[in-house]
């Protein structure tokens, strides 16, 4: 068994899938680098990511699926789940044996998995939409840290872009270490984070505006006045902003 | 100022709390010319209460101050709480503050009653008017509005809200004479008229020019606190009935009374509407509005309350098993969704994939539908499951027995009220 290895981009698993065509192989594994180890003695192929292979199966893909169903594959990979890209592939295999639009054939099993993760993403997109806590640096930048299960900045990129079109702000995935940023005319994928942000040791609570403290001890006052304590049901609660996005909301932090 | 601004906050929420019409759904106001903000359609909530509702709008009242003396209401005049009142500037600055920082899809703006409507309601107007036209504010807007106040204000708030509300409070006019002596049902009527005739010209004259201002786009709603007199079910069906019919109203909203002052015309403090009930109200209204169900269908002379225990749609079914059972691969759409666990969108998936065959049980269950109810009021392409003739009484224990009562820790102590 082969162990294909990848850089982690789209572009890269796109490479991935040309040459498991252009050299035949017929079973493989299929792994970003930097992930899970594979077994100690197997083969192991490291796959350059190539630009000109990339579009030719991008092309292939549209003609298959149309936008988007290309679109739907994409969001699948974003789930970065262990073995999606093999998922990915044998629902192109599938594809490419009927030549046909396969992906709402969920009587297929790679078809229902990758709709899972299809699904599972779309969740965590809209909860990050909810989520996500701005908070105003003295620079003017509206900032959040988040740190969802699935990668999901690109999918909530355009959903703040329409929202707050005329303040900065700046969103950063602190798991996969990149944000987006955007500076009033266009937000973009970024890996670094703005200066402002920076102090000697990490994030620092000095370059938040004035006001800031106060809009967070409003907002905590808010939620809590808002409950009717006689009908308190934490269970309930806790099902919908589940524990592990405490830390990032303003309320829920101590 | 900080500490005043906190301390208002925490006094304006609080008596806020209880209005339960606050989703910011069913507006799509779009941000234009990089302002700030715009209305997703179907809204999102941001965080929940730890009771569990959704937070989606800072809901605040103007000011607590008021000159009624409704007797389920925290701030009425003869209630000894401590007062405040928001500026105009505050509650714009509070709104923009939480809109920026992602805790809010909106402003839910309600008021006590000071001096007079038309003063409080041109104040709640003012609160818009400066968010849309000084902020380029394009978030969501409720506004509460007063009754009594003029349609020349009413006009002005349709013109800047997405949404406005007319809360009856009340189902009949017996219990709003007991509890809110300052209010009638005619005072209540008037503005919702005043809406409804506004939204359906405005709609017409837009379909000759475009150009037409908006008016409330997300159109009116209501509330009615259920629990607070002794109504029946029946009784706030009907009044929800002829509001949705004669006001053309986005929503009637049920708000179970939650008691928070004593008084001997009120249910005392240790009861609680039971929770079920609110929803079983909800589940009702839903048949009214998608399902093509009259009130008069849901509770009649003999059953003047819904059924605790089970769903409205099983109970009416059940009084009216002899129109079942149903082949589901002729029956009409309209009969489709009045089949006991069967919702619009299997009904609507029923007769889309009917066309390509006639549908079996394994068909029904491959698009979802749960065959729990079902079953007993169904006949499909395969021999039947159930070919019974159950008694009412038989079928109801049988789904009773298998259902997952996943209501039965909602059961509170309502039943023996007003004994
Ligand atoms: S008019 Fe409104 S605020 Fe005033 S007492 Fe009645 S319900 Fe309360």
């Amino acid at each position: 068994m082969i162990w294909l290895v990848y850089d982690g981009s789209f572009e890269g698993l796109l490479t991935t899938v040309f040459e498991v065509y252009e050299y035949k192989w017929p079973e493989i594994h299929i792994r970003k680098e930097g992930m899970a180890v594979p077994p100690l003695f197997a083969e192991i192929r490291h796959v350059v990511t190539d630009d000109e292979k990339a579009k030719r199966v991008w092309k292939k893909l549209i003609g298959l699926f149309g936008p988007s169903g290309v679109r739907t594959l994409w969001i699948s990979w974003l789930s970065e789940l262990e073995t999606i890209e093999e998922t990915i592939l044998e629902v192109i295999r599938y594809g490419l044996k009927l030549q046909q639009h396969v992906l709402n054939d969920f009587g297929n099993l790679h078809v229902l998995q990758l709709q899972q993760a299809v699904k599972s993403v779309g969740r965590e997109k809209h909860r990050m939409e909810a989520f996500v806590r701005f908070q105003l640096t003295k620079d003017a930048i509206y900032f959040s840290v988040i740190e969802p299960d699935f990668n999901v900045l690109p999918l909530i990129l355009s959903h703040f872009r329409d929202r707050y079109a005329d303040q900065k702000w700046f969103i950063y995935d602190s798991r996969r270490a990149y944000g987006i940023y955007y500076d009033l005319e266009r937000a973009e994928l970024v890996d670094f984070i703005p200066n402002a942000l920076l102090s000697p040791n990490g994030l620092s609570s000095e370059a938040f505006s004035e006001n800031e403290m106060l809009f967070q001890k409003l907002w905590k006052d808010y939620f809590k006045s808002t409950n009717i304590v006689g009908r308190k049901n934490i269970q309930l609660h806790v099902q919908h902003v589940p524990k592990r996005y405490w830390k990032y909301l303003v309320e829920k932090r101590l | 100022m900080q500490e005043r601004i906190q301390e208002k906050l925490n006094i304006l929420a609080d008596s806020a709390k209880y209005d339960v019409s606050c989703s910011s759904s069913g507006s799509d106001r779009k941000n234009e010319n990089k302002g700030l903000g715009n209305a997703s359609a179907s809204g999102i909530c941001h965080t929940y209460t730890e009771d569990g509702r959704c937070v989606s709008l800072l809901k605040i009242l103007l000011t607590n101050h008021c000159i009624f003396d409704c007797a389920y209401c925290v701030s009425r005049k003869s209630n000894d709480v401590k007062r405040a009142a928001f500026t105009v500037q505050e509650v714009v600055d509070l709104t923009i503050g939480f809109y920026r920082r992602n805790y809010i899809e909106g402003l839910f703006l309600s008021s006590g009653i000071f001096k007079d409507a038309d003063t409080t309601m041109e104040r709640l107007v003012r609160v818009a008017k400066k968010l849309r036209l000084e902020h380029g504010f394009n978030g969501y807007i409720h506004l509460k509005t007063i009754p009594g106040a003029s349609n020349e204000l009413m006009h002005e708030a349709g013109l800047y809200a997405d949404r406005l509300s007319v809360n009856i409070e009340l189902p009949t006019e017996r219990g709003l004479k007991l509890l809110a002596p300052d209010k009638t049902f005619e005072t209540m009527e008037k503005p919702m008229g005043f809406i409804s005739e506004t939204l359906t010209a405005l709609n017409d004259t837009r379909k000759l020019i475009v150009s037409t201002p908006k008016f409330a786009p997300a159109g009116q709603s209501t509330q009615v606190i259920i629990g607070a007199t002794d109504e029946s079910d029946r009784e706030i069906i009907q009044t929800a009935d002829r509001f949705y019919r004669g006001f053309n109203l986005k929503r009637v909203y049920y708000s179970g009374y939650v008691p928070v002052l004593s008084d001997d015309r009120l249910p005392s403090l240790s009861m609680q509407v039971p929770l079920l009930r609110e929803n079983r109200l909800y589940q009702a209204d839903w048949l009214m509005r998608f399902y093509g169900f009259g009130a008069h269908e849901i509770l009649d002379d003999s059953n003047p309350n819904l059924d605790l225990e089970i769903d409205p749609k099983f109970g009416w079914a059940l009084r009216n098993l002899h129109l079942f059972p149903l082949d589901i691969n002729k029956a009409d759409l309209e009969l489709i969704l009045r089949v006991p666990g069967i919702g619009v969108r299997s009904a609507q998936k029923i007769v889309a994939a009917r066309k390509f065959g006639n549908l079996g049980w394994e068909n029904l269950r491959k698009l979802g539908i749960s065959l729990n109810r079902a079953r007993y009021f169904i006949v499909c392409k395969d021999r039947a499951l159930e070919t019974k003739d159950y008694s009412a009484e038989t079928l109801r224990h049988l789904v009773l027995a298998t259902a997952n009562s996943k209501f039965s820790q909602l059961h509170g102590t309502q039943t023996s009220l007003f004994g």
